[in-house]
């Protein structure tokens, strides 16, 4: 491990003969790589564009509660509303921006997941309406829906059992 | 009315705050992260923690994919109390709908509409 403050460039990784020296060689190389960000600023503009995207939520629930709607139905339309104006976002290319910008900010609420939905739909439907939309817009929503529903089955099952036994 | 947006807004954003340290310590990837989420609201929902948090912090609680795993288990109950045994297999899906079908219809349109746009 020579010259460890030099810049290892990837035709030192390939000449390096010794095992275990190119091992060394190659793990610095993909640091030096991989890009650095400020992990403050990225926290900070997670929060932000998360509080900010929550905020939107309540200022739409509030606003269909004060329609009359209760609670159940305005918490249902204030979803309905944010995946309506993600799908719309990711169509016109604006949610990617917000996207870089905000990192989890922007994946974290169900924006996010609208997100994942609308953007593989968009991206693959040259491949067709079966194959490229149709299996392509569950990538993400996929896993997302069968790992929800299972683990909640799971749950949902001990839950039964405890009710049957009277623990709960 | 004001502390409504507040509470929302500090709550969304920590959440979102406390993702990206995960994100940017373990690499993990996002649809791993959003699978997690889920699956975390759901067993939070299940101890009975979530919901009193929802009902606390609004938006900021519900809005958060841990608040769909909240509702995913919030519908099993419900069809569980209601209906017996077959709840365990309706209830997540009657909960969950208006979300997961609202973002695959609009998405379709959407993909009738706009095209793919060059990544910059």
């Amino acid at each position: 491990m020579q010259n460890t403050k030099e810049k290892v460039t990837a035709s030192d990784v390939v000449i390096e003969k010794d095992k275990t020296a190119k091992g060394e060689k190659y793990n610095k190389y993909v640091k030096d790589m991989t890009p650095t960000h400020n992990i403050f600023k990225n926290i900070l503009n997670a929060f932000l564009v998360g509080g900010i995207i929550c905020t939107i939520g309540q200022g739409l629930i509030n606003l269909y509660a004060s329609w009359g709607a209760g609670e159940e139905l305005s918490a249902s339309y204030g979803t309905l509303s944010l995946v309506f104006l993600s799908v719309v976002l990711t169509g016109l290319n604006i949610y990617p921006k917000i996207a870089k910008f905000g990192g989890a900010g922007s994946l974290v609420p169900i924006t996010g997941f609208a997100n994942s939905v609308a953007a593989p739909a968009v991206e693959f439907k040259k491949e067709g309406q079966v194959f490229g939309i149709g299996c392509k817009i569950f990538t993400i929503a996929g896993p997302v829906i069968l790992y929800g529903i299972f683990s909640s089955w799971v749950l949902g099952l001990i839950y039964y059992i405890l009710l049957q036994l009277g623990v709960v | 009315m004001l502390m409504d947006y507040i509470k929302a807004f500090l709550v969304g954003g920590a959440i979102c705050a406390v993702v990206q340290i995960l994100l940017d310590k373990t690499k993990l990837l996002p649809g791993r992260v959003m699978v997690i989420l889920v699956c975390l609201g759901s067993l939070l929902g299940a101890i009975g923690i979530y919901e009193p948090f929802t009902k606390w912090a609004g938006a900021g609680a519900s809005v958060p994919l841990t608040g769909f795993g909240n509702v995913l288990f919030k519908g099993i109950k419900k069809a569980l109390t209601e209906e017996g045994f077959i709840g365990l297999f309706k209830g997540g899906f009657t909960s969950s709908a208006v979300g997961i079908s609202a973002a695959l219809i609009f998405s379709y349109i959407a993909s009738l509409i706009f095209s793919p746009k060059m990544k910059d």
